[in-house]
């Protein structure tokens, strides 16, 4: 039966309308990731303008606002999530020896849902009243009593970006668990792999907790239901528990698909087998145990019972040890390794420097008391983007630059891949570290104006906001150039590389990864 | 994991993008009809009903498929149906959380419990911590019910309506695999006229609640819990009633072999857990 499929590819407008193809499908999910990456950046070039000095200059506040909100909702759903998807498409079948997806048409499904998931968020911009202007936690009372009308929009918009998330998650959890080649055992699997495992696990506990908090903000707004107006006997403060049992998880979803991407990469360029192969699935279980009991350290200055703060402090802590695990296994991967320092390389090294940076401060801003002081100021900015800029971000671009030739045949242009890497390296930092000093000394987030003695470290984050902004338009020019010709790739693409993908597949890899299961040794 | 049979994948496909636009028109359709305007109803009709002929004809293209399909394809189908069930458990997890979550702390902290004295002084002082809550701290802006919904009445019998519905649900399924296709219709005619009297049951109480005991949406935490609880769990309900009614008529044509119906059982795995949501309904929103 799947010999007729083997490369017989469908052509025209249908084949990505009606594909039922992971490689598609998956390149769909990058370019779109890719689209919205530009357009959330374009909101993020506009908040940095207004920010380059104190003042108003250039937007209305209640527009700055709304920057904020689409930016942060734009980076997470839009970019970093339909991204890692992307990877999963191409990667999960080709890693554990499979034809395809094992559900390929709400594979699909999952897809095109974000077309008019975005479509709908992005159109509030152009509603009467305001576009969504909460920012992206959409805390309640903001989004309830005072968010404009285009509110509804947005919590219908993410009701489909849940049900895109949950199907796409099934998906490629039964992959994994019921397309594996004969003798691929799951200790046997990717990294990658595995990391996705568990992703898709937390996605489908987490997205429906998503869905049933919009709900009760729906019908708050609506139907005169009382879960977070205290009036009623409901609670505000209720809204941030359910939320962000929703959002902790959410930022290991975002993070964990990256550290299998770097586990992939490491080993490669050092030539070596991976360090601690098993602690590193365990430490990766353990990571997303542990995000189901951490969420409230997003709230300490809410006014939670003593207990509550403590414990939510301690369990914090603890995610410290099995991310240390990893940190150390990537360095001991490099340890004695022979190394070599091809773009892929680069993103990932200042991948283990950087997501730890973020690690640190996050490890910071655990401790309850002195999270009081960081709360709710730019400290916090200049963490989450280490950890989703340098961190998940960088990822993906290692991950681009290290399979766009198995993917595509040819080789990318490794000067320009590393004029990339080089100009990003040095921008994002000018961009983000001066942020830290802005928090510790007391610069609120989310405000458009601020005091004087702000005013050097905004300029300098804006003047690398705007570097790291432009470069992008090269990685984009890197990318086409890449699909359109280069270097012919050799199957094997990288001297050290491993695993299903690359040694028993062609580049660029066939239409169906795998028409016969191989057999896994 | 996989054999060396050969694989299974599907041809290109139009319903799911088919599928994804009429989910686009629903909720656009949803949007404007609460805002009011006057396209909003209709659209939401035409996305309802597209919607509702998408899944009959995706359903129908997989049902003629479906002698093609190998072992693997079933199994990944039975997975994808347990991962899709777990996501709607967690769904209802976060309305249970969020009844735990007013019932245990923001009852006591609004009566002044903890470190909330001055609120309950200042803001509130009238209102007093007990569920179910029949004086709401602004008892002006939400009005409370007159009394509280109690357990014997329609929910005993309705708690009995759905347990017996999945037993029969089970004889039907064990009639089925033993190939006795007439008592396999009769039980499952009999599962489903049991989940529509659970439904009929569940609409009085509705217009009981609203007529004569003021218990409404709007009359705060435990109207908003009452009907999002119950009211999420009669939609699944409704889902599972057509689940069962769709398997019924595929029984009745002679669908289905003894070891091969999966989508009657992915229906009866769906009918099993609104049961379970059901119990925990009884005991967390109706006993406690």
């Amino acid at each position: 039966m799947s010999e007729d499929h083997h490369d017989h590819k469908p052509t025209g407008i249908g084949r990505w309308l009606f594909s039922t193809n992971h490689k598609d499908i998956g390149t769909m999910y990058l370019w779109f990731s890719f689209i919205m990456l530009f357009i959330g950046g374009g909101m993020a070039m506009i908040i940095r303008a207004e920010l380059y000095q104190p003042g108003m200059q250039l937007v209305e506040p209640d527009f700055f606002n709304q920057m904020t909100t689409l930016h942060g909702l734009i980076m997470v759903f839009g970019v970093i999530m339909p991204a890692f998807v992307g990877f999963a498409n191409w990667l999960v079948p080709m890693m554990i020896g499979a034809p395809d997806m094992a559900l390929p048409r709400m594979n699909n499904m999952s897809f095109w849902i974000l077309p008019f998931a975005f479509g709908t968020l992005i159109s509030t911009l152009f509603m009467e009243g305001s576009a969504p202007n909460f920012g992206w936690t959409f805390y309640a009372p903001l989004s309830t009593t005072y968010g404009p009308a285009s509110t509804d929009y947005f919590i219908f918009g993410v009701h489909l970006m849940g049900i895109s998330s949950i199907m796409g998650s099934i998906n490629v959890i039964v992959t994994i668990l019921n397309m594996r080649a004969p003798g691929m055992t799951l200790m046997k699997m990717p990294i990658f792999v595995w990391t996705w495992l568990i992703t898709a696990f937390l996605l489908i506990a987490v997205m429906p907790v998503l869905a049933g908090v919009v709900t009760m903000m729906l019908t708050d707004r609506n139907f005169g239901t009382s879960f977070f107006e205290a009036s009623g006997g409901g609670d505000p403060v209720m809204f941030q528990h359910v939320f962000w049992f929703f959002g902790h998880p959410e930022v290991y979803i975002m993070i964990l698909p990256s550290f299998g991407i770097i586990s992939q990469i490491i080993p490669t360029f050092a030539r070596k087998k991976l360090f601690g192969y098993s602690s590193m699935v365990y430490a990766t279980a353990s990571i997303a145990i542990l995000s189901f009991i951490v969420w409230a350290h997003h709230m300490y200055t809410v006014g939670m019972p003593l207990a509550g703060e403590l414990f939510f402090m301690l369990a914090t802590m603890l995610i410290a040890v099995p991310t240390g695990v990893k940190v150390f296994n990537w360095t001991a991967t490099m340890w004695k390794g022979s190394l070599t320092f091809e773009t892929p390389m680069l993103f990932s090294v200042a991948f283990i420097i950087l997501f730890t940076i973020g690690g640190f401060s996050g490890l910071m801003m655990s401790i309850t008391p002195i999270d009081f002081q960081y709360h709710d100021t730019y400290f916090i900015v200049a963490h989450f983007h280490y950890v989703l800029v340098t961190g998940a971000l960088f990822a993906i671009f290692a991950g681009a630059y290290y399979w766009l030739p198995k993917w595509t045949g040819n080789m990318y242009d490794e000067t320009l891949g590393k004029v990339h890497f080089w100009i990003s390296l040095v921008s994002v930092n000018v961009l983000f570290f001066p942020m830290h000093f802005l928090g510790l000394a007391g610069m609120p987030r989310r405000i458009p104006d601020y005091a004087l003695q702000f005013t050097d470290f905004n300029q300098m984050a804006s003047i690398g906001a705007f570097v790291f902004g432009g470069i992008q338009l090269l990685f984009l020019f890197i990318v086409i150039k890449c699909i359109r010709g280069g270097e012919k790739a050799t199957d094997r693409v990288w001297e050290g590389a491993e695993g299903l993908e690359f040694e028993q597949l062609p580049s660029p890899a066939p239409f169906h990864s795998f028409t016969d299961a191989p057999q896994v040794k | 994991m996989s054999t060396n049979d050969g694989y299974y994948i599907p041809e290109p496909s139009k319903w799911p993008i088919i599928a994804s636009l009429t989910l686009f028109v629903t909720v656009f359709g949803a949007v404007n009809t609460i805002h009011g305007t006057s396209i909003g109803m209709p659209i939401l009709m035409i996305g309802l009903i597209s919607v509702l002929a998408m899944m009959y004809g995706w359903f129908s293209t997989v049902v003629a498929e479906s002698p093609s399909y190998n072992g693997q394809v079933d199994v990944s189908f039975r997975m994808g149906m347990m991962w899709f069930i777990l996501s709607e458990v967690m769904f209802f997890a976060a309305f249970f959380g969020a009844l735990f979550y007013a019932r245990v702390l923001v009852m006591p902290w609004l009566g002044g419990a903890g470190n909330n004295a001055m609120t309950h002084e200042v803001l509130w002082p009238a209102f007093e911590a007990v569920w179910p809550v029949l004086a709401n701290p602004d008892n002006a802006k939400f009005v409370a019910p007159k009394e509280a919904m109690g357990a014997w009445g329609l929910p005993a019998i309705n708690t009995l309506l759905l347990l017996t519905s999945s037993v029969t649900l089970t004889i039907a399924h064990h009639a089925l695999r033993k190939g006795e296709r007439s008592k396999l219709n009769l039980w499952m005619i009999v599962t489903l006229v049991l989940g529509v009297s659970f439904l009929v049951l569940q609409v009085m109480e509705y217009v009981h609640a609203y007529g004569e005991m003021g218990l409404t949406l709007a009359s705060g935490i435990y109207g908003s819990t009452f009907f999002m609880l119950t009211g999420f769990h009669g939609f699944h309900v409704t889902i599972g009633g057509i689940m069962i009614a769709v398997m019924l008529v595929r029984c009745l044509k002679g669908h289905f072999t003894a070891d091969n119906h999966f989508a009657f059982e992915a229906a009866a795995w769906y009918w099993h857990f609104v049961d379970v949501v059901w119990l925990g309904l009884f005991i967390f929103v109706y006993i406690l």
